[in-house]
């Protein structure tokens, strides 16, 4: 049999994708910055290509990373995507091994049992359709998996929210018909001429024992035929998009591409990569602890998608990066969202259906004619000593919490270290707030502001205590000053053996702040110091893993009380072990600690208050001496 | 008449609650029901940092805003750097930033559509 009218839903759906997402591709490829461009069109001729081609094996087929944070998920998501990988592949090579002629059109291959019915009976074939049978039934063990979440929400993955829309109910419809379909299909052909394997050889001959398997056949190969055919024209409006996107964002990942500051190429293709695996929920404290369930990134990356008004859900989050180091497809949330606080609140207008296929090119931030007046005028350039070696920078939260500056100013004066106090009298603020609130103009008036201080002090080094400041010093100043925080300072005044400190015997667990840790990478130092001078226990929650203490700046939206939620929790797990000290090197963690209830026999330290206490000082006795040495010098 | 004093009568200065424009109020209040907590204790204003440089404190700012001022209110409410510091210190737990964020949000949205 050549040819049947059934294939043709199928093939017209094939082609539909093939060229659909061919299109889609060259689209956001001409859409990318020139240095973009030539970026990915090195990686096609290097190594970036090998790497590519290994990552999307072991992400988009095996989904290593999922099967490593819930085995029950990474099976579902492996089983549908490398068992239908495995179906084509093995289907086509059957078809052209088995089949009259070599080389068929893709419809031979993925209707072979009825083309060739009577098929694998005996010897070679026989072990093939074994085989084939087998993928089979990983697939649909895979696909009830899915089905049973879909209806019992909760087992493994995001939970179940909006209502899905029209097309989004029948795109998942046909996903999920397209292989029992295939199984009844095979199976009353295979009842009917006494072939096939275990599963579906087995299943056609019970079926034939009390059915007419021939008549029953036809109908269900056209099931699905088009099955197939509606999932491959639906598939651009429903998340199913995330096949085809995430191997082009493999690709441009491993060729050096990154999202950027504004809506464009990259981050429609991370947008719709995104697969709704739901792993970013569970690690979300604001879900965990303080029962917002709305604005993980899962929710917002599909409000995006869908082109709703997300602003709100893009303010409403601490921008700790937790989901961002769990997302197993890499999608860069934060700068997701932050690319949306920036842009404000966005014209509404309605979305059509073509809107899943044709999406607008371009959602950058207008220029909506706001006055270009400064707000920050009232600043006077700020007054300074000229020339100390250090530049201490306190920061605005550190100044709510004097022992750290009074720590600092301990430490530096023990290490004989000349420095200066730039913001003593109160800081103007480092701009990151504003940053992280979406008002770059503004935020860069007081990076002017302080940097020309910084410049003028002519300090070739600058610290400072807090973390919020320190990456926006890295990520926005553009000075010609190293800029380190304080536990990187005093790690580096300890190995140059500047400080001479004792071995407090005290027990400790070091808690990694969101904005050192995971927003600048500063994970050794801080623990450098502590084991020094301290026995640094382990918590649950170490190094990428950390905790937010929930007080971030980040979130303009979430009620106080909220917050008392999240932090309550963060230190009931900190302190499982009792340590004598909770340490932290940020003052916003520091202070926001504290609403919550300490143990007793637990208190919460910053790392230079606990570096301060453990200086050796002199004896009072040395001190006596060197001053009667001097009185005596005086005299004579 | 007056000049010949040497003073003058003071220009009145009454708030009349029925025909302010409480429209800024509303729109911070809808979206930040904290902000009905406020007790005007003014700590907020003791640790601003914007404070520190300039004129600015956001006890006056809410009371303003509360009584539809809105004149003085987009005068000065740029003035703050969302710092956050007076979040921090507030003891009604009144979310302080958003009020200014929403402050600057509402000037923008009527002055786009005009109502
Ligand atoms: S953002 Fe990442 S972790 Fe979250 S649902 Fe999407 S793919 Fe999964
Ligand atoms: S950045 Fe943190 S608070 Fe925001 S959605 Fe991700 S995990 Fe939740
Ligand atoms: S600290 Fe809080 S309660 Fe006191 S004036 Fe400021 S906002 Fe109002
Ligand atoms: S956020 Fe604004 S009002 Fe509050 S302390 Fe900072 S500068 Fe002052």
């Amino acid at each position: 049999m050549p040819f049947n009218p059934f294939v043709i839903p199928f093939n017209i759906g094939l082609y539909f994708i093939i060229l659909y997402v061919v299109a889609r591709g060259v689209v956001w490829f001409r859409d990318l910055p020139r240095t973009d461009k030539l970026r990915m069109q090195r990686g096609f001729f290097g190594r970036p290509f090998i790497l590519s081609i290994k990552e999307i094996f072991m992400e988009g087929l095996i989904h290593r990373k999922i099967f490593k944070v819930n085995p029950v998920l990474g099976y579902m998501h492996m089983s549908l995507a490398f068992g239908w990988f495995l179906l084509i592949l093995l289907g086509t090579i059957e078809a052209d091994i088995f089949g009259e002629k070599h080389l068929n059109p893709p419809y031979k291959a993925i209707f072979f049992r009825f083309f060739n019915p009577d098929h694998g009976t005996a010897g070679l074939a026989k072990h093939y359709g074994f085989l084939m049978d087998l993928i089979l039934a990983l697939i649909l063990s895979g696909l009830l998996i899915a089905i049973i979440k879909r209806f019992w929400s909760g087992i493994v993955g995001m939970k179940r929210t909006a209502n899905l829309k029209f097309l989004d109910k029948v795109a998942l419809t046909s996903l999920w018909l397209i292989f029992p379909s295939r199984l009844l299909a095979e199976s009353f052909t295979c009842g009917a001429y006494g072939s096939g394997s275990f599963l579906t050889g087995s299943l056609g001959t019970a079926l034939a024992g009390f059915l007419p398997a021939e008549i029953m056949a036809y109908p269900f190969w056209w099931l699905y035929s088009l099955s197939l055919g509606t999932f491959f024209i639906l598939l651009p409006r429903t998340r199913y998009m995330h096949i085809p996107s995430e191997m082009f964002l493999i690709f441009m990942r491993n060729s050096g591409v990154r999202i950027g500051d504004q809506y464009g190429s990259c981050a429609d293709v991370q947008i719709h990569a995104c697969s709704s695996c739901g792993i970013c929920l569970n690690v979300c404290q604001l879900s965990t602890s303080a029962d917002i369930t709305n604005i993980q990134a899962a929710y917002f990356v599909k409000g995006l998608k869908r082109e709703d008004d997300v602003f709100d859900i893009a303010l409403n989050c601490l921008m700790c990066g937790r989901c961002d180091e769990a997302c197993p497809v890499g999608i860069e949330l934060g700068p997701l969202r932050m690319i949306h606080r920036r842009a404000g609140d966005p014209p509404k207008d309605t979305m059509s259906i073509w809107s899943g296929y044709l999406r607008l090119r371009n959602q950058n931030i207008q220029d909506n004619g706001e006055s270009h007046i400064t707000a920050f005028q009232y600043l006077k350039p700020q007054p300074v000593k000229k020339g100390p070696e250090v530049l201490y920078f306190a920061g605005c939260m550190t100044h709510l919490t004097p022992g750290i500056p009074i720590a600092m100013r301990k430490i530096f004066e023990a290490a004989g270290i000349d420095f200066d106090f730039m913001d003593k009298d109160g800081s103007v603020c480092c701009g990151r707030p504003l940053t992280l609130a979406g008002k770059d103009r503004e935020a860069r008036e007081l990076i002017r502001n302080n940097s020309d201080a910084i410049w003028r002090s002519g300090a070739k080094t600058l610290v400072t205590s807090c973390p919020i400041c320190y990456k926006i010093f890295m990520e926005s100043y553009h000075l010609d000053v190293e800029v380190l925080h304080h536990s990187q300072y005093i790690n580096r005044l300890i190995e140059e053996e500047k400080l001479k400190l004792n071995f407090l015997n005290k027990s400790v667990i070091y808690h990694d702040p969101c904005e050192l840790g995971r927003g600048s990478g500063i994970y050794s130092e801080p623990r450098r110091v502590l084991i020094h001078i301290s026995r640094l226990g382990k918590s649950n929650h170490e190094k990428e893993d950390a905790l937010c203490c929930g007080g971030s700046l980040a979130n303009l939206k979430i009620d106080r009380r909220k917050i008392t939620d999240i932090v309550s929790d963060v230190v009931e797990e900190l302190t499982l072990s009792n340590p004598d000290y909770l340490a932290t090197a940020c003052p916003l963690c520091k202070k926001t600690f504290g609403k919550a209830d300490i143990k007793a026999g637990s208190e919460i330290k910053d790392i230079a208050e606990i570096v301060a206490m453990a200086i050796v000082s002199e004896p009072p006795e040395a001190i006596e001496l060197k001053k009667r040495t001097k009185l005596e010098k005086v005299s004579l | 008449m007056a000049r010949n004093f040497g003073f003058a009568p003071i220009k009145g200065r009454v708030i009349d609650f029925d025909r302010n424009d409480k429209r800024v109020f509303e729109y911070v209040l809808e979206r930040e029901p904290s902000f009905a907590l406020c007790i005007g204790c003014g700590g907020c204003a003791a640790t601003c940092s914007a404070a520190n440089f300039t004129e600015f404190s956001l006890r006056k700012l809410n009371i303003l805003i509360r009584r539809g001022e809105n004149d003085e209110v987009r005068k000065i409410v740029d003035r703050c750097m969302l710092c956050g510091k007076c979040t921090l210190v507030c003891p009604r737990g009144v979310n302080t930033r958003n009020v200014v964020f929403l402050t600057r949000e509402a000037f923008e949205e009527f002055d786009n559509y005009a109502i």
